[in-house]
């Protein structure tokens, strides 16, 4: 064990692909000499050559349409695309063929590429710097959407993306780049489709994913001295959902708040809130509550705290669920 | 390597041509140092023309019988999709777009495969990965960075391969031509760029496209060879495509070629062609009709005689029928298949919908047997 932290993990993995696989590909904006501006592909190209891991012209269509083509012909490629509002470029290659190629050719051409996007707020980024885009990808059939909240989910989950036979949207929650852990790599976590329970607890659910994992964490913490026992669950992966145990913990538990930095409307949030009241409508104490992002674009910097759900507000909604009725 | 210049890179002031519209041989200067292939290529070419044009005529009356969904005919620009694909080799990879069906054809797939999509299914009907040939592409231009990455990935390997991505005029203004090139050139992956100009995008025509010279002009903003050449010749595409292919081969990196061609026909079935241009200038593109130009240049060089004609003619014919035949009638057979390659396993979620659809399936099923 030593502590480690999340950008060093997801480097620590991609070492160890490029090591482990020749056909594993790094390449996209900056990723090269500087080792990406978040420097999370810091010293791969020193160590692989500028064949396995090397920048690319700024065209993240371009970087995206040719990563097709090349997991069509034998290689796996991860690409970077550096900001998540920087992705959009791309979408209509994502849509179009990285999610619907197994399907439009019946199973004969699988595309066993990874599109790594440091997404969501939190770090003081201007605009289009902090977009939380993860439902247009979940939206999307064909696309498997990953995103850790620990260390040794970051390693874990970004070997599983690398070696799956599907393409993988990989997203990577920025303002846990720097979070230190205790870990050992390489760690072998849960597969893809399970979630975790961070926190065991009887009196309420807290599901949560990326970047909010922490807040319901401490939210939880703080929960304690309001008498409240609150379960943790991180999803870990959005696409395949784990209901499974999302659903387990609410019928244990008989009340569930979801917690996401996205914004709320048609939203990842509001599709787990959705699928615990179909499936779990007869144990529940209280209607499911969300705390999200706000409906606005990504605020400034400096207004963005107003944004982001925190410890107070996931408490505030705790309080709702109806507990004199307990 | 030293770059060439910029106007090393420029297309010839005109498309090449080898034979002009009557099957003479086209002026010296026309052929930029291009030379008509031999005549066991030229008499393969009049082959798959023949072939080509009679599968095409045949899908039209598919479509008109309702057998086909719809379908985007390639008529007029028979000889560009021929000469592209008989100037590649076998392990070379294409890319085709929705117009490019004869170009599957020439490449040897099922013709039936090759319907698959336009009848109304779900998949593109070939395997891409047997026949070295992208699924069908819709979206505009989006298949060209795939080429670039095909390419690419082949090079990596050590290997001789080429990749041929089929655009259209409209094609090129799109990004994904823009980035793809601009890749391509980059990487000096082994690509030929292949744009069928055949002046509309549905209706709109070139000048609403492009204030450029030409297409082929826009290949030295990025540093690669333009070039143009008489699509409605296929001695003349075989020979630049050709040039292309071995230029990529040999390492010298990608080039653009602006094949100059016309849809005769409607965009598709549903596209009424009479709104956006004229019968004269239709009429003035029959006159440069591929296949009866290189019919008549084989016939002035004695290379083909009425009863070879009559063999080849039988053949395609032939061909036709077995596709009419074949072609499977009635409905797309649906249900647990289209849950089957959204992902290797499907998801949870996925597997309670095909259970459903099943069950549905199943009481629908009951319902007609009542």
């Amino acid at each position: 064990m030593s502590s480690v932290t999340v950008a060093q993990a997801i480097n620590t993995a991609l070492a160890d692909a490029l090591a482990e696989d020749p056909s594993v590909v790094v390449f996209g904006e900056d990723v090269g000499a500087l080792g990406g501006v978040f420097r999370i592909t810091d010293g791969l190209t020193g160590a692989y050559g500028e064949d396995r891991c090397f920048d690319t012209p700024l065209a993240e269509s371009g970087i995206v349409g040719v990563a097709v083509g090349m997991a069509m012909n034998g290689l796996r490629p991860v690409v970077e695309m550096q900001f998540d509002a920087f992705a959009y470029p791309a979408f209509e290659q994502i849509a179009s063929h990285v999610a619907k190629m197994r399907n439009r050719t019946r199973g004969a051409v699988t595309l066993p590429m990874v599109i790594r996007i440091p997404y969501a707020g939190g770090i003081g980024g201007v605009e289009h710097h902090c977009d939380s885009s993860e439902s247009y990808y979940a939206h999307t059939p064909g696309l498997t959407v990953v995103t850790p909240a620990t260390a040794e989910d970051a390693y874990s989950l970004l070997r599983e993306a690398i070696a799956s036979p599907d393409p993988v949207i990989f997203l990577e929650p920025k303002r846990l780049y720097w979070s230190r852990a205790e870990a050992t790599l390489p760690a072998k976590t849960e597969p893809f489709g399970r979630a975790a329970v961070r926190r065991a607890g009887r009196d309420a659910t807290l599901v949560a994913y990326g970047p909010s994992v922490p807040v319901a964490m401490q939210a939880a913490e703080a929960a304690v001295a309001e008498g409240w026992d609150l379960e943790v669950v991180d999803l870990r992966t959005l696409v395949p959902l784990d209901d499974a145990t999302v659903m387990a913990s609410v019928a244990k538990t008989g009340r569930a708040v979801v917690v996401a930095e996205a914004q709320g409307f048609a939203s990842v949030a509001s599709e787990v809130a959705a699928r615990i009241a179909e499936q779990c409508f007869h144990v529940l104490e209280a209607p499911v509550r969300r705390v999200t992002g706000l409906d606005i674009p990504y605020p400034p910097p400096k207004l963005e705290h107003h944004h982001l759900p925190n410890v107070d507000r996931v408490l505030d909604a705790v309080a709702t669920l109806q507990w004199e009725d307990a | 390597m030293v770059a060439p210049s910029g106007s090393a890179l420029l297309p010839p002031p005109e498309p090449v041509q080898l034979i002009d519209p009557q099957g003479a041989r086209a002026p010296e200067a026309r052929a930029a140092g291009h030379a008509v292939p031999d005549a066991a290529t030229l008499l393969a070419a009049h082959r798959a023309l023949v072939r080509g044009r009679r599968f095409d005529r045949q899908a039209t009356a598919l479509v008109k019988q309702g057998r086909l969904a719809v379908y985007p005919s390639a008529h007029g620009q028979e000889a560009a999709e021929v000469g592209a694909v008989l100037a590649l080799r076998a392990t070379d990879w294409l890319f085709p777009t929705y117009r490019d069906s004869v170009a599957l054809v020439t490449r040897g797939i099922d013709p039936v495969e090759v319907l698959t999509l336009l009848r109304g299914d779900w998949h593109c009907g070939y395997d891409p990965i047997a026949h070295r040939t992208g699924p069908q592409c819709t979206p505009l231009a989006t298949q060209a960075p795939h080429a670039v990455g095909v390419a690419y990935a082949a090079r990596a390997r050590g290997e001789d391969t080429v990749v041929l991505a089929f655009l259209g005029d409209g094609a090129t203004s799109e990004g994904d031509f823009h980035e793809a090139m601009n890749f391509a050139a980059v990487f000096q992956a082994p690509v030929v760029f292949f744009v069928q100009n055949n002046r509309y995008a549905i209706s709109v025509p070139l000048a609403r496209q492009t204030a450029a010279p030409s297409l082929a002009h826009k290949a030295v903003g990025y540093g690669v060879p333009g070039i143009g050449v008489d699509g409605n010749d296929v001695a003349a595409v075989l020979a630049v495509v050709g040039a292309a292919a071995e230029r990529a081969r040999t390492g010298g990196g990608p080039t653009l070629v602006e094949a100059h061609t016309y849809r005769m026909d409607a965009h598709t079935n549903a596209d009424d062609a009479s709104r956006y241009r004229s019968d004269e200038e239709v009429a003035a593109w029959r006159d440069r009709d591929p296949l009866d130009r290189i019919t008549a240049h084989l016939r002035g060089a004695g290379l083909l005689d009425a009863a070879l004609e009559a063999e080849i003619a039988a053949q395609a014919e032939a061909d036709a029928a077995d596709l009419r035949e074949r072609l499977p009638a009635g409905p797309v057979p649906g249900g647990d298949e289209l849950f089957a390659h959204v992902y290797a396993s499907p998801t949870p979620q996925l597997r309670d919908q095909a259970e459903r659809l099943r069950a549905e399936q199943a009481a629908d099923e009951l319902e007609d047997a009542r």
